[in-house]
This record gives structure tokens, sequence and C-alpha cells, in this order.
């Protein structure tokens, strides 16, 4: 008994050491996750990091350029830049991670349902993907973020509707091209009825993909973010937000443009580690 | 898209009418139908934007303290008081009669005039960013097939990964600080006057539009170049002594023009919609502004159809590409 223990133990040892070294042979998820680990820490300790409040205003120092004082400068309202920028990340990753849970869940799901029984679940859910593809994505997500009310809500409706599509068309194929597999025909024979072959065995199977998508994915909602809220539908103002920190910053590009760039460069990086955690993930996986 | 495979059991009630047709044409009738109920969808979800306000929409256009009757003749004026179907029939009625989502609340036009004012600049726009888009796309692509694994190769293949998180109008704003604040080579807005002082002035957003479609359009071009370049024919080419630059130009660019703008009307969908969000940086009269004053007037009848109209230019022209596509792929020898 206690030496099936001690080998259970011992698997599970090597388990953990193989994905370390998984992790570490993977220049770009070793890469990217750092990037990511250092904006996910910057922005939880961002009261510790910063002196300064983000929505504090002193008028005796509007539009100062980068200083010792400030690093990045202060707004036009004398608000330190950097403060705000940090601030900002807690806002739009938090709102990027929560916004992507139910379109994954639904996405991966019904891109399963298509997939393994075909047919008639097939053409109707591949009638609506292509109906929404039809319009361009900025369009849909203006209009419905408009339609569902601005603000926080209205991301989050949005994305409910839209942001499943992804994944149910990566997914459907997949898991079609999964269904021709013996282990599935074999699952059947066993009258295993299809939706525990679905959960039970379909689901390990995709989800290694659907998380490479749902990384790229992450970008792309994290850019829809951000542009709602330069266009005013988005994340409402006392709030710091990427987007409308941009759009604050347009009136002095030609006085202070960093007001504009430095917010943007935020938005970069954060796409930059995304999808290099992206890219790695999808080589290890390849590599199996 | 869906797949069209050659079993195809899905259309078997169609098997009547598929009968009478050649099996080379079947795809085609198919893709038809595709295209044809994605388009009615398309109308049904547009119909359904007004729908989705939580609460009353007449409301949300007066305003909190709007009298009944207001909200009353507001509800006439919509159509919003008849039962669901006859405002439907209504909405098909107007839209296959006179392409129009009838008339906008503030302007008291009709929608299809004011579209087809702001087109224009819009579609000229697009016309520049794809052509940008294209030109630039294929000199990157041939200088990194033609010189693999080179400097160039690998920053070409990293570049997407950069470019993703790229907001595209923040590109369109550091390109105003820099190349029209700093250096003064472009306007910093607005659309100037004749067809040269337009094409000048719309230079800007045009980058700014096919910046956001290079990186994909690079790689794949990429992969595709390099494929031709090592396939069995290029290989007789060289053995036969014609020099390089020859076969680059006469045989490998002129099979991969045509790709490029297969995969840019692929992406014709993301085109419009980046190019609706440029005009808003540089203040351009087109359809975008018209669509951002829409919705800050709330007038619904204008932005359902704006989502109307792109949507089914979207559906038109990959429906157009499909064919296309199948045309010219010479497995298919011309037939269609």
């Amino acid at each position: 008994m206690k030496s099936i223990q001690l080998d259970t133990q011992l698997q599970e040892n090597r388990k953990g050491k193989s994905l370390l070294k998984k992790v570490l042979n993977t220049p770009p998820l070793l890469w990217g996750g750092m990037m990511f680990a250092l904006l996910i820490g910057v922005a939880v300790f961002a009261p510790v990091i910063s002196p300064y409040q983000p929505s504090h205003q002193n008028l005796f120092a509007i539009l100062q350029p980068p200083s010792t004082k400030h690093w990045l400068g202060t707004d036009q309202l004398g608000r330190d830049l950097f403060t705000r920028v940090i601030y900002a990340a807690r806002t739009d990753l938090s709102i990027m991670v929560l916004a992507e849970v139910i379109p994954f869940c639904t996405g991966v799901f019904l891109g399963m349902l298509a997939g393994y029984y075909g047919k008639w679940i097939d053409t109707l859910i591949t009638l609506i993907t292509d109906t929404l593809i039809a319009f361009p994505f900025y369009l849909i997500v203006i209009i419905v973020a408009f339609a569902s009310g601005a603000g926080q809500k209205g991301i989050y409706i949005t994305f409910i509707l839209v942001g499943w599509i992804v994944y149910a068309r990566v997914i459907k194929g997949l898991s079609a091209s999964f269904r021709k597999q013996e282990w599935i025909a074999a699952a059947q024979t066993l009258g295993i009825p299809g939706v525990k072959i679905i959960l039970r065995h379909l689901l390990p199977n995709v989800l290694p993909q659907a998380v490479v998508v749902l990384m790229t994915d992450m970008v792309g909602l994290l850019v829809a973010i951000v542009t709602l809220g330069y266009l005013g539908i988005g994340i409402a103002p006392p709030t710091p937000d990427w987007g409308t920190m941009i759009s604050d910053g347009q009136s002095f590009i030609a006085t202070a443009w960093w007001l504009s760039a430095v917010p943007g460069c935020a938005v970069v990086y954060t796409g930059i580690a995304l999808s290099l955690v992206g890219d790695g993930l999808a080589d290890i996986w390849r590599r199996k | 898209m869906i797949k069209l495979s050659a079993t195809g059991g899905r259309f078997k009630k169609l098997s009547g009418l598929s009968a009478k047709i050649a099996p080379s044409h079947r795809w085609l009738v198919r893709a038809l139908i595709r295209a044809v109920s994605v388009v009615f969808c398309v109308v049904v979800a547009v119909f359904f934007i007004i729908r989705i306000v939580p609460g009353d929409p007449a409301k949300m256009i007066l305003g909190q303290y709007a009298t009944p009757q207001a909200i009353e003749s507001m509800h006439h004026r919509l159509g919003l008081d008849l039962p669901i179907w006859e405002q439907f029939i209504r909405f098909v009625q107007n839209l296959v009669t006179h392409g129009d989502t009838g008339t906008s609340i503030v302007l008291g036009t009709s929608t299809r005039t004011l579209i087809a004012e702001r087109a224009p600049v819009t579609l000229l726009l697009i016309a520049m960013a794809s052509l940008l888009a294209i030109i630039v796309s294929i000199v990157l692509a041939t200088v990194a097939a033609t010189h693999k694994n080179g400097v160039l190769d690998h920053l070409i293949r990293i570049l997407p990964t950069v470019t993703l998180g790229m907001p595209i109008f923040w590109v369109g704003l550091l390109l105003i600080i820099f190349l029209s604040v700093r250096l003064r080579w472009f306007p910093v807005g607005g659309v100037g006057q004749g067809l040269g002082g337009m094409l000048y002035s719309l230079m800007l957003p045009a980058i700014t539009v096919a910046f956001a479609h290079i990186p994909t359009l690079v790689r794949s071009l990429r992969t595709q170049m390099l494929e031709v370049l090592e396939s069995d024919f290029v290989v007789t080419l060289k053995a036969a002594g014609i020099p390089n630059r020859v076969i680059l130009v006469k045989h490998v660019l002129r099979n991969s023009a045509l790709p490029a703008l297969m995969l840019l009307g692929v992406n014709i969908s993301y085109l419009i919609g980046g190019t609706l969000v440029v005009e808003q940086v540089f203040g351009i009269e087109g359809i975008g502004s018209l669509l951002f004053s829409a919705i800050s007037n709330r007038d619904f009848p204008i932005i359902q159809g704006i989502a109307l109209y792109c949507a089914i230019s979207v559906e038109i022209i990959s429906f157009l590409v499909e064919i296309a596509s199948r045309f010219l792929d010479p497995r298919t020898k011309g037939e269609l």
C-alpha cells in the first residue's frame, strides 16, 4: 500500500517537473508568461508601487513632462500618468478575463455539439455564426454595446452575444475530425450516450486548442474594450481605462504626445505577452 | 463557412432540383442557398437591433422626461405600435422596394439617401487601403520568401505577435503625431478639396487601415510564395537557365497578386470595421461618422441601415470570392 502511494507521488513529482521543463524549453511561453506575470503583479500592487491616487487632481501641475516626481508626467488635470496607467490595468484586465468566461464556455460547447452531431445542429449553428460574421466586428460591437447601454454591462452583453463565434468555429472543425477516429467509434459501440462522450472524451481533447485560441482572443477583446472606451461607449470616465486615456490625450498630441502614446503601449505590451503565451502553448501541444 | 463537401447529404431534400443540375454546378447552388439564407438572417438580426434595447426604445430616444403622448407618437413613427410580424413585413417591404430602413428621426431624410451621400469617401478609403495593403504585402512577402531565414524574414514572422494588440485608432494617432504634427507631411484630419486633395488627405487614414492588415497578409503570402518557389515548375525554369529575376516577376508575382486580393476579400469584414473606427480618428465625414452621430442621437433607422448595408456587402463579396477562387483554381480547369 505504502509503495503504491510512493509510486504515485513519484509520478506526480515527475509530472510537475516535466511541466516546468516544458515551460523552460518553450521560450515564447517562458517570456510571455513572465511578461504577463509582471503585468498582473504591477496591477495587483498598484497602491504599493505608486504614491499617488489615480483620480487625484493637482491643477498646479498639469501636462507636466516625465520627471523623477512623475515618471510619465501628468495629464490635463494634473493626475499622475504612470499611476493611471497601472490602475487602468486593473480595470481593463479584470474586464477582459471576466468577459471571456461565458463566450469561451458556450463557444466550446456549441462547437463540440456541431462537430460531433453534424446534420441540422451543425447547419443551424453555422448559419448563426455566418450571420454574425457578416457584420464587421467593430460595427456589431459598437452597436450592441450602445444598444445594451454603454459601460461595463454593455461590454459583457456584447461579448456574450458575439464572443463565442471564434471558439465555435475552431472547435467544430476539430470535433468533426475527431468524430471519425476510432476511439470515438469505440465509445459509441460501448453504448455511451452522446452527451457523455462529448463531455468526458471530446472535451479533454479539444481543450488545449481552445486555450490557445483563448489567448489570442483575449488580446482582441482587450483591444475592443479599449476601442469602446476611446469611442466613449465603454468604461465610463472616473474609472481609469487605457481607451479613455488615449482619447483624453488626443487633444494634446501637439504638446504632450505621451498622454496618448503611453496607454497604447500598455495595450501592445499585454498583446505581446498573451500572444507569446498562446504561441508557446500551441508549440507544446503540437509537439505532443 | 458551411462545409460544402461533395457528399452533402444535408441537401437531400433538394435532390429533385439538383438532379437537373450538372454535378459540377451543384456547389454553386449550395453556395447560393447559403448566401441567401445568411442575407435573410442578417435582415432578421438588423430588425431586432432596436428590440434588444432594455426597456422602451422610444424612451431611450426621447429621454426620461418625455410625455406619454410623445412616446406614443414615437412608437407610431417607428412602427412599434403594430404587432411584431406586421412590423417585420413592413420592414422587409420597405427594404425590398426602396432599399431603405426608414426615415432618420433627427434629420428627417431617408437612410438610403444619407448612406449614399457618405458612402463615396468611405469606399475610396477602403479601396486605397486595400491597394496599399496589397502592394506593401507583396513586396515584403517577396523579400522574405527570397531571403528565407534572413533578418527581414524573421522580423516579418514575429510582426503579427507585436501588431495583434495594437488598437487601430492608436496607430492612427501615432501616425498623426509623427507624420502630421512633427514632420508636417500630411494634414492632421478632414478631407481635402478636389480629387488630388482628397487622395492626399486620405493617405494617412489609408496607411492606418492598411497597417492593421499587412502583418497577417504578409505571413500567408510568404507561405504561398515559398510553395511556388519550391515547386517543380520553378525548379525546371531555373534549370533551363532563366534568370531568377524573370522567374520572380513573370511567374511568382503573377501567381501571388490574386491570392493577396482573395485574402483581402476574406477579411473584408475587418477592413470595413477598421475603416469606420479610423474615420473617427481623422475626422472624415464618411459612414463611420454617420454611425457615431446616429449613435449619439439614438437614431435607430440610420444605425439599422448602416448595419444592413455593411453586412450585405460583406456577404456579396464573400460569395464572389468563393466563386472566383473556385473558378481560378487550376484543378477545376475554369469550369464553374
